[in-house]
């Protein structure tokens, strides 16, 4: 078991190495990369400056790396500043691009939106917020607590109570559902 | 002995560890109770009705209180790698916690250097580190919905915000999307995906497929994906052999469901509170 154990650490170490759960964020010139560095370590979060990979062929020679799957606090936090970047993309694989399909589900009185991993459901008649289903980061559960028995124009956005992915993937599910209700 | 871990969205929720108990629509542990609503919470009532119909012991819980900081995780990851190994569990089912590579890793150690490797469930936050990590075969079930299958089968993605388009619209082709994971070594040893049709596969192929009874709406509810793992974490700690505990979770929350009469609007405490009628009926072999 020892020597397993060894073999199972030198791969975990391997792991970190490669940062799968990183993004990047891509800035339009260096005072803003400096900028938004003071500020996001100001508040706590595990950032650092690097050279940008070679597959991003815009913005300024300077990176920032951040935990991935808090994209939308950290862009909330950047936005507020007034620093916000070009572009946040992911570190191992910066040409990916966040969902942009939708799946509809008409159910008579009701419809669902799936947007990735979220689904959110309203009453047509009412445009109540009836459910919020999928995902598996920690702000689903709350953000489910504060919309749902809300109304689409009383509930707060998604991107403004939320800190994830997962609230990101709400957001663009709120943001279609918000489109084909509207009259 | 069953073991869960996750988070509660309440910032003010303490790390607690101990015996979990559900009374009515709330869950307790350690004197601190929340209202079973979807996540974590709505796991582990399902696992405490399966575990009440079977007569076997409620689990243990590892909770704290988290809305998305991230910041209630890590201070549950770091309690798991220090306490994890005082206990003797047969099942640890994972669930809602923030995503992240370098902690998951550290909790994995702890568990390997366990006297007694347990049965290990991935589902939610945890099992997107898992994959994210490289790890997922140290998995025993991963219990995904139809939007995270693709996301375990897009070998480049971080998270399921970022799946590729081209699989994602392979929404129908769920058995091309299984193999898809197994051949990039980002599937657990069994794989339950949650869907409009269930399906139990492991690396081979599909085993099952459970379809009956047919309640469309349950795709709505948020919280029945959590039913499913519960149940199914519930059975396998009941020494229950793990491809027929997992299928057999998928038939009684359909059932369960079936029994609640939903509509879109229906919430997941009505569905988990018809749990012991559906494993009565089929223990009893109804169905």
């Amino acid at each position: 078991m020892l020597f397993s154990n060894l073999f199972f650490k030198q791969i975990l170490l391997k792991t970190r190495e490669q940062n799968p759960d990183k993004g990047i964020l891509i800035f339009e010139n260096t005072s803003q990369v400096i900028r938004a560095e003071s500020i996001l370590k100001n508040q706590g979060w595990g950032i650092r400056v690097m050279g940008p990979p070679p597959e991003i062929q815009h913005g300024c020679d300077l990176v920032i790396e951040f935990p991935l799957i808090e994209e939308l606090n950290i862009l909330r936090s950047l936005k507020q500043a007034g620093v916000s970047p070009l572009e946040a993309v992911p570190a191992n694989s910066p040409l990916l691009k966040p969902v942009d399909i939708f799946q509809i589900k008409d159910y008579g009185a009701y419809l669902m939106v799936r947007a990735a991993n979220m689904k959110l459901t309203v009453e047509k008649e009412t445009l109540t917020i009836v459910n919020i289903s999928g995902g598996g980061c920690p702000d689903v559960p709350y953000l489910a607590k504060e919309l749902v028995g809300k109304t689409l124009n009383e509930a707060p956005a998604p991107r403004e109570i939320g800190h994830t992915l997962c609230g990101y993937a709400l957001q663009l599910a709120f943001e279609e559902m918000k489109h084909r209700c509207s009259p | 002995m069953l073991a869960v871990v996750g988070t509660v969205p309440d910032q003010g929720f303490p790390l607690a560890a101990g015996k979990v108990t559900l009374k009515g629509d709330r869950i307790y542990i350690q004197g601190h109770g929340i209202t079973v609503n979807r996540g974590t919470p709505a796991l582990l009532a399902a696992a405490i009705k399966t575990a009440k119909t079977l007569g076997g012991p409620e689990p243990f819980g590892y909770l704290i209180g988290d809305i998305g900081l991230g910041d209630g995780s890590r201070l549950l990851y770091e309690y798991l790698t220090r306490h994890i190994k005082e206990h003797d569990f047969g099942t640890i089912a994972f669930h809602y916690v923030q995503p992240d590579v370098d902690w998951h890793n550290r909790v994995l150690l702890a568990v390997k250097e366990m006297t007694r490797r347990p049965v290990l469930i991935a589902d939610a936050g945890f099992m997107y580190a898992a994959k994210m990590s490289g790890m997922a075969s140290e998995y025993d079930l991963f219990a995904p919905d139809v939007g995270e299958l693709a996301f375990l089968a897009d070998e480049n993605a971080p998270h399921p915000f970022y799946t590729r388009g081209f699989i994602m619209h392979e929404e129908n082709r769920v058995p091309d999307m299984i193999a898809r994971a197994y051949s990039h070594k980002n599937a657990s040893r069994f794989l339950l995906v949650k869907g409009k049709e269930d399906y139990l596969a492991d690396k081979v192929g599909i085993r099952a497929t459970i379809k009956n009874p047919a309640e469309e709406t349950m795709e709505a509810i948020g919280g029945t994906g959590d039913i499913v793992t519960g149940i199914a974490a519930a059975l396998i700690s009941a020494d229950w052999e793990i491809d027929k505990a997992a299928a057999f979770s998928a038939w009684a929350n359909r059932l369960a469901g079936h029994y609640s009469k939903p509509t879109p609007a229906t919430q997941v405490i009505e569905i988990i509170d018809h749990i012991p009628w559906a494993l009565a009926e089929l223990f009893l072999g109804k169905k």
